[in-house]
This record gives C-alpha cells, structure tokens and sequence, in this order.
C-alpha cells in the first residue's frame, strides 16, 4: 500500500499537476468542480506526503490554502444584496488549470516530435576534427578568479605606462558593454588581452571590465581557456540573428 | 541550373554538423545567387525525400540538415553508446511555457507551473535550450529567458512559428488576455 503512494506522490509536479489528477480521477468536469470532494482528497494526499516524510514544498500548502478559501466561500449564502453578477470563486482555480493544461498539452506534443538524438540523427564532426578547425577550441572553465587575475595582470603592465590624467570621465558600464559586444560581434572571439588594447586610462579599463563581468553574467559572452596556459578567450554569443544588441537594450 | 552547384551544396550539407541556410552557403559561394542557392537547397530536400533513404535533408532552425529517419533510431543508439535524449515532463513543461511566452520571467513561468523553476530552467540552460536573453527594468532585475537556436534543432522546429498552436481558452475568462 504505501509503496503505490511513493509511486503516485513522485510523479505530481506541483499542487496544479495533483488537482489535474484529482479532477480527472473523479472524472468531474473542469468547470463545475466539486470543491468539496477534490479539497479533501487534496488535503488527504498532503497528509499522506507528510506520513511518508516527503517534503512538502510550499506551493502545495499555498493551493491547498487557496481550495480551503473557495471551499468557505461556496458555503456562505448567496450575497445578500443579490448581485448576481459575482463571480464563481472556483474561477480562482479554474482558470490556471486551463492554463496550465494547454501547457501541459503543448508540452505533451513537444515530446512526441521527433527529437534530435533519441528518434533522428544528423551528423556530427569527431572530435580530432574538431580540434583542428580554429573556431572550434577545446574549452576550459574560466572562474571569476582567474578573470580578475587577469584583470590584474593588464593593470599591472599598463599601470606604468598609463599618464595619471585628471580629466572627468564617463564611462558606462552599460555603454562600454554595447562597445564590448559590437568589438566582439565584428572582430569575433578575441584574446582577453587584446580586449583591453585600446583603453587609455585606468578608470576606462575598470569599465570595460566591469562591463566584461556583466556581459558574461547574463551569458552575452562565454570566456573560457583553450589551454591551461594561454590566455581566456572571449567568445560573443550571438543568434543567427545577431540579436545581442537587442538583448543588451533589455539588460 | 548547373547540376555542380547542387553537388557542391550537397557536400556542404554532408560535412556540416548543423543545419546551414541558403543565405550562409551563399556567403560561400559568391558566384551563384541567392535564389539559385535556395533553389538548389530546395531541389535536394526534393531528391532526397523521393529516394526512400535511411535519412532525409530537413529544413530545421531556419537551415536545412541531413537527418536520419525515426526508424532506425534504436540501430544509431546502438552504435554510439548513448542514451537519447530525455527530458523530464517538468523540463518539457517548462520549455513549452518559455517557448510560447517568451521573452518571459522566472515569475511568470513559476506562476503558470506553480511550483519553483529554477531548477529547471538551470537544467535547460545548462543543455543549451534556452538563453538569458536580457533583464528587466524591475527591482531586482530579474532574468529574461527565451528559446534557442538548439532548441529549434533538437525539436525539429523550423522556426517558432511552426510550433503547434495554442488551444484556445475561450470559457469563463474575460481577462485572460490571448497572445
């Protein structure tokens, strides 16, 4: 017995994956739940979980909260002034049911199409021919680290040949990230090195470091080692459709 | 049109270990036009439909693709060793939901699942099937995600348009706004 409800509690996704189960177990119609009937089988799969020591995770207390709420509201009376426009309060379940069933659905059709590397096959380039095309360079993860080591390293050779200048200067992290990005989407992947050849003063290489650590937080550039010894490559992760200029209007 | 053009795309298409598209081989190929590219293109998805061949050229992410036919899938699995591709009816949920509301926030996805993302959306991330696509001017800042190009691959999606199409929730929702 209590193994058959390990089995039935794993496969619930959440509380609107149990409430589906339970609606289609009662064979009930989705627009005309019986309130009463599914919260207390709802109620009774949570107490089950909490038998069983499974950890319940919040959002099933919040809907079983939520069912306990529309289960009150269906028993008051009818309001007293009549108003017959007042809206069902299962709609407050119903409605992301239907939501999350269409997805459901969607998600169901996504599967049965026939998936890359499990029904079809399309041919990939081995691995020693990889390694010879230039682009296509062996990656080792970079840590943030291993950045500011370099970073540091850039400071420390130009520290002596930048001029202390006192001038006033704005530089954005948000405008030097778009610079990065279009130096990057025009010349390609680059050497952290060369990223920094132009900058003339140290304020202006701490920007485009900072814009360099905010570009590959949110995955505009992936930076990676092709040796142990060489320098970190910057690689732009652009779409087909060079949509990164874009993205960075967003970010 | 010249039989060799076609030859010469056909050997692209053979070696390419993605789907190219006729704007990219004709970036390659400066001579011939982009019409008679995308023609060629055309002729050989044609061929080979009718050939009854173990694999097929797929139009797929805006390029086309050799591809095996389903069929022979268990012999391939077979051969490489691996296990297919698999994906958890949660990650599947939640591509479905990023595809179709997307550019779409961690929130939002959560508040349509009702339950907690993010481990998920690492998992997808991490298989490359979807992206940050940016963050939103809200407190916080929270992730933008969307679909990507593997994506479109994987499910052998053309493009996002020809994902099927939502049902209709007509009933009972006056302010449940259709996109």
């Amino acid at each position: 017995m209590k193994t058959d409800y390990e089995v039935n509690l794993e496969i619930f996704e959440g509380p609107l994956d149990l409430l589906l189960h339970l609606i289609y177990k009662n064979e009930v119609d989705i627009f005309d739940i019986p309130i009463a009937t599914i919260t207390d089988q709802y109620l009774e799969y949570i107490d089950m979980m909490e038998v069983l020591n499974m950890e319940i995770a919040g959002d099933f207390l919040l809907m079983a909260s939520t069912l306990v709420h529309i289960k009150s509201r269906m028993l008051l009376p009818e309001s007293i002034d009549g108003d017959e426009d007042e809206e069902d309060p299962r709609i407050e379940i119903t409605r992301p049911l239907l939501e999350y069933m269409r997805f459901r659905d969607i998600a169901e059709e996504l599967s049965e199409r026939e998936i890359l590397n499990r029904d079809v096959f399309a041919r990939s380039v081995p691995p020693y021919v990889k390694d010879q095309m230039e682009d296509q360079e062996s990656e080792l993860d970079v840590t943030l680290f291993q950045l500011m080591d370099a970073f540091k390293h850039i400071m420390h050779q130009r520290s002596a040949s930048i001029q202390l200048r006192f001038n006033i200067e704005k530089w954005s992290v948000k405008d030097k990230a778009k610079g990065v990005m279009a130096i990057l989407s025009e010349k390609g992947p680059m050497f952290f090195g060369e990223l920094f050849g132009h900058e003339k003063t140290i304020s202006e290489l701490i920007v485009t470091f900072l814009a360099l650590l905010e570009l590959i937080h949110v995955g505009l550039v992936k930076v990676f080692q092709p040796t142990y010894e060489s320098d970190i490559r910057l690689v732009p992760c652009i779409d087909n459709n060079g949509s990164a200029a874009d993205n960075l209007n967003n970010a | 049109m010249p039989d060799e053009l076609k030859s010469i795309i056909e050997a692209l298409l053979f070696t390419s270990d993605r789907p190219l598209n006729a704007g990219e081989i004709h970036t390659w190929l400066p001579d011939e036009t982009l019409s008679d590219v995308s023609n060629a293109l055309k002729d050989i998805e044609n061929e080979y439909n009718s050939m009854g061949r173990s694999f097929v050229l797929k139009e797929v992410a805006l390029g086309y693709q050799f591809r095996t036919q389903s069929r022979y899938a268990s012999y391939i699995l077979r051969m490489l060793k691996t296990s297919p591709t698999r994906l958890s009816r949660a990650a599947l949920e939640t591509l479905a939901i990023i595809s179709y509301k997307q550019p779409i926030l961690r929130q939002e996805i959560e508040r349509l699942r009702g339950v907690d993302a993010g481990g998920i959306l690492r998992t997808l991330l991490e298989k490359s099937l979807i992206r940050i696509v940016g963050r939103k001017a809200l407190p916080g800042r929270p992730l933008i995600y969307g679909t990507t190009q593997k994506f479109l691959e994987v499910f052998d999606l053309t493009d996002l348009e020809s994902l099927p199409k939502l049902k209709e929730i007509k009933v009972l929702s006056p302010d449940s706004e259709e996109t």
